[in-house]
């Protein structure tokens, strides 16, 4: 097939970017997106331009590296990541715009590629069960009720692609935030921290830039891992109890 | 023929591969304490001395590498009181390929009570390894598999649950109980998101700091000890030195020398090669291990390969036409009688689930036979249609719903109507750089864990023990080991400016500084792809004297094409993903060749690596224990981009608790 890109180009983190159009043809259908982005690079690598820079590493749709607004949608047409959605999503002679995430706590660092180290920074803040090393309990200690450790694997299946916070009109990162503190929340071993743990990571969402969120609900049709709405209520539930128990 | 003196104590190479290198003495001590093997951990913890509280935070540790192994060990040692410092290509700790592990990880619990035991995982482990691990080491492994899965519960991890609430098992190619612990298909990224979120607690309790986008890119060794790393900060592109009281690799394995694999696509082998140069020895380069269900390749495009979970094999059948013509007809148009399921012919008591291996080559005989389907000719058919009828679609769809939805959308094709296509493809490395008993390398003061060191699997056919090694070297193996190390701290403090870090640090600048000045036509890509088809024809699923001896001629002539050719555009001084490719693929260019010297080396045939000199009247691989018990230890001898004649060093195994046997899975 044949392809119109409008891609943007970005030299680094303080330069300003623009769109810039491209032209590529022969491409299969059985390619990735990320695979077309590699036959294009390639084509500019022999006409001395730069290649386009874009993260990735994975290529499974599990490591959460890739990201693209394409079209105007994180990830793209499909509900999936980049590196899973196939040139056979597109239509001959199509233009497709490509741009990085946009938000003000994902700051380009050049072309398509973005830093999201604000989401290590608010596991940080609390995303975690504390647990030394060597003083684990059998596992078999504390049974877990099939449903809640379902429920915990469903919402620990968040990538931490972002895709969430690209796709909405607040850049907010609730649906990340949601799916950790369902995913600790359902288990007995996270309840000691409960509170803590989510006032520490909603601040620290907040102090990082991402906004608040309104309920709109782009976040969870643009995730790839299907991480329901519900989570965000969770997150809100959560953080109305401790934020009752707070030592004021 | 120029006269050549030897090192003392070095003579020339044997076998076929006589002449690319030369013998040193024999690896007679990797410190594994001796007496019942029941007792040799637990007399080594005890033994290895104790470090004050007090003093630990003035002892330092580099760690690289964030995936099971590192972000384990980062986490422990920070716990500990350490300062850590721990270093990784991706924007974050949780990206590292071990996210990408699906199958599961084994412990000896027992909690099926179908007769599982520390002793029978040893067993299963060491006799998987096709009795080329260690048997001390894998005890271990064995033993304190029990409390990585206590660990991982602890942290969170949502290991797949019964109705009961108590953890549920599967059981895993090539054993009898249920062993295996999983969370769906996607083990590896639980296991690793708890480690990370271990990881970023000690971030916020500020014992461990991290570098992200961080790549390491020379050893710094001081008097004969690894004291510090050269890292090139890969947003801004400045080259930091880092210097610390002992330096620990957990950066990976090196499967990516193949160009398409199922591994990430940063996954390389940089960090070790640099060591390697260094001084410490490389061990049994040359095993691969293969997976035999990933999608076969589409078209010349393809960029990776993507693994199908083993379990597959439990449900479908497989087969090729019998009659090279029906190759491109629909399969569904194939009758029964014209279709051969040939594992279920030639291995009727394990039929399709025959270890790794023997499947893998199996299908690559079949489409050697010309009798392979799909494009090129290379895949085979994995059919559910007889379990479509046994168990219903329904059933179908929840055992293995997300693996056909994957397959669907990569292939286009629907998997649910038509059979699957597989082929076998590059998965996983048991070669890496050699460490002792106390996963410390041929440096002192330089640890290497998980799958960048070679310690445990031999020549592994197994799934589910690479998360397990990764887990015990970084929670329970290394915290113990290294603790013995810095015992002797303090150390010397060693400055910036010290020759041997200047010249480090030069030597990177350099290297950095020629990749972007050789401004020649071919891409780095390029050069990787090529080199990827010479490992993959030469020195994958089957090898042979000649082939290996006409790859080796082939990796020289690419390397220094590659030094005159290459082309590199861009800056040091910002994100460059070219130049990240160029350094990695000149290191697969130079670990290529080893591994194909040591393949050349190993004539016989043992877990993923047959050599077609070593078989047995009906095809089967043939270990020679005889001549080959040995993990082969390779010492660095080259110069500037060539190997020269790396040093064989042999550490002879010597089985006291297993019984060696010849394997049959007929
Ligand atoms: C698709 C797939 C499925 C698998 N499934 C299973 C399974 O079911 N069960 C099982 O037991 N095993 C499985 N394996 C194998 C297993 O996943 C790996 O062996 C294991 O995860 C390796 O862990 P690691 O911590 O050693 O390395 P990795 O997870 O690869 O981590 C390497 C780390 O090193 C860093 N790094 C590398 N080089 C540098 C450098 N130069 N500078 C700075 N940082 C660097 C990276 O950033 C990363 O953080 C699978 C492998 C694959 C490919
Ligand atoms: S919640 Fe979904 S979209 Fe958001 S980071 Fe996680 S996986 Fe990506
Ligand atoms: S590259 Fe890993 S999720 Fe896309």
């Amino acid at each position: 097939m044949r392809l119109n890109l409008k891609i943007w180009r970005q030299e680094n983190a303080r330069a300003k970017g623009g769109m810039v159009d491209y032209e590529l043809d022969d491409i299969s259908e059985d390619m990735s997106f990320l695979e077309m982005l590699d036959v294009l690079n390639e084509k500019l690598n022999a006409a001395d331009e730069e290649p386009i820079a874009f993260d990735h590493d994975c290529r499974e749709g599990i490591c959460g590296s890739c990201g693209l607004m394409i079209n105007g949608q994180a990830h793209g047409p499909e509900v999936t990541t980049t590196c899973q959605l196939h040139m056979r999503s597109f239509k001959d002679g199509e233009t497709i715009t490509i741009e990085p995430w946009r938000a003000d706590a994902f700051p380009v660092l050049k072309d398509l590629v973005v830093d999201r180290t604000a989401f290590d920074r608010m596991i940080q803040a609390g995303g975690f069960i504390s647990v030394n090393t060597g003083s684990a309990p059998d596992a078999h200690a504390t049974p877990v009720p099939k449903e809640n450790a379902d429920r915990a694997f469903d919402t620990a299946t968040c990538i931490a692609c972002g895709a969430c916070v690209a796709a909405c009109p607040n850049a907010s990162a609730s649906l990340f935030l949601g799916a950790k503190i369902t995913h600790l929340g359902e288990l007995p071993q996270g309840q000691a921290e409960r509170h803590e743990r989510v006032l520490g990571m909603v601040s620290q969402h907040d102090h990082e830039g991402f906004g608040g969120c309104t309920n709109i609900g782009e976040c969870a049709s643009a995730c790839p891992k299907g991480i329901p709405l519900d989570v965000i209520s969770q997150l809100n539930k959560d953080l109305r109890t401790a934020l009752r128990h707070a030592p004021s | 023929m120029t006269e050549v003196t030897l090192p003392a104590g070095t003579r020339n190479g044997s076998g076929d591969a006589a002449e690319y290198f030369l013998e040193g003495e024999p690896l007679t001590d990797a410190k594994a304490p001796s007496g019942p093997i029941e007792m040799r951990w637990t007399n080594r913890q005890f033994d290895s001395r104790l470090v004050n509280p007090a003093n630990r935070r003035k002892l330092s540790v580099i760690i690289v590498g964030t995936g099971l192994a590192g972000a384990s060990a980062a986490a422990t040692m920070g716990e500990a009181g350490y300062a850590v410092k721990a270093f990784f290509y991706q924007d974050s700790p949780r990206r590292a390929h071990s996210i990408a592990a699906q199958g599961g990880i084994n412990a000896a619990k027992n909690y099926k009570g179908d007769g599982d035991s520390v002793h029978r995982l040893f067993y299963d482990t060491v006799k998987g390894g096709d009795y080329r691990s260690r048997e001390s080491n894998v005890h271990r492994l064995a033993e304190v598999s029990v409390n990585i899965i206590d660990q991982c519960v602890a942290q969170g991890v949502p290991f797949a649950r019964e109705y009961g609430g108590l953890l549920d098992n599967r059981s895993f190619g090539g054993v009898q109980v249920s062993r295996t612990f999983y969370a769906r298909g996607q083990t590896g990224q639980q296991l690793l998101i708890g480690a990370y979120q271990a990881l970023e607690r000690q971030v916020g309790a500020g014992t461990v700091a991290t570098y992200a986008r961080h790549e390491m890119l020379e050893l710094v060794v001081v008097d004969g000890k690894a004291r510090g790393i050269i890292a090139r900060d890969m947003v801004t592109g400045e080259i930091e030195t880092h210097l610390a009281d002992v330096v620990v690799l957990a950066s990976g394995g090196y499967g990516n020398v193949f160009y398409l694999s199922t591994n990430a696509m940063g996954c390389n082998v940089t960090a070790s090669w640099r060591a390697h140069r260094k001084g410490a020895y490389m061990a049994n380069p040359c095993y691969t291990q293969i997976h035999p269900t990933c999608i076969p390749v589409s078209g010349e495009h393809q960029s990776k390969l993507t693994l199908m979970s083993e379990s597959l094999r439990n449900d479908g059948r497989i087969w090729v036409p019998k009659n090279r013509e029906d190759r491109d007809k629909d399969p569904r148009d194939i009758a029964e009688e014209d279709r051969d399921y040939y594992l279920e012919r030639i291995y009727p008591s394990f039929g399709n689930l025959v270890p790794r291996d023997i499947a893998s080559r199996a299908a690559k005989y079949q489409c050697d036979a010309e009798k392979g389907v799909g494009p090129g000719g290379l895949g085979v058919y994995l059919d559910f249609a007889d379990a479509i009828e046994r168990m219903g679609r329904k059933t179908v769809e929840s055992k293995y719903g997300n693996l056909f939805d994957m397959y669907a959308r990569i292939t286009g094709e629907d998997p649910y109507a038509t059979p699957m296509r597989i082929y076998p493809a590059v998965h996983y490395v048991m070669g890496g750089l050699w460490v002792d008993y106390d996963l410390q390398s041929t440096i002192p003061g330089l640890f290497v864990t998980g799958e960048a060191n070679f310690s445990d699997h031999g020549a592994n056919r197994l799934g589910a023990s690479a998360l397990m090694q990764g887990l015990a070297d970084g929670y329970f193996v290394l915290p113990n080991t290294i603790r013995d190390y810095l015992a002797d701290g303090p150390f010397e403090k060693v400055d910036e400016e010290h020759p041997a870090v200047v010249e480090a640090r030069e030597s990177v600048e350099s290297r950095i500084s020629r990749f972007l000045s050789v401004k020649g036509t071919r891409s780095v890509d390029s050069y990787h792809r090529e080199l990827g088809q010479i490992m993959w024809d030469y020195c994958g699923m089957e090898r042979t004297e000649e082939g290996l001896n006409k790859a080796i001629g082939l990796i020289r002539d690419l390397r220094t094409d590659f030094w005159e050719n290459v082309k590199v555009l861009g800056s040091a001084e910002s994100i460059n993903q070219s130049l990240e490719k160029a350094g990695r693929v000149a290191d697969f260019l130079e670990l290529g060749e080893l591994m194909c010297i040591d393949a050349l080396n190993r004539r016989e045939s043992c877990g993923g690596h047959f050599r077609a000199e070593s078989q047995t009247e009906d095809g089967e691989a043939l270990r020679q224990d005889d001549d080959y018990a040995y993990v082969a230890a390779w010492e660095f001898a080259g110069g500037d981009h060539d190997l020269g004649k790396p040093v064989l060093h042999k550490e002879n195994l010597v089985y006291e608790f297993v019984e060696m046997k010849q394997r049959s899975y007929k």
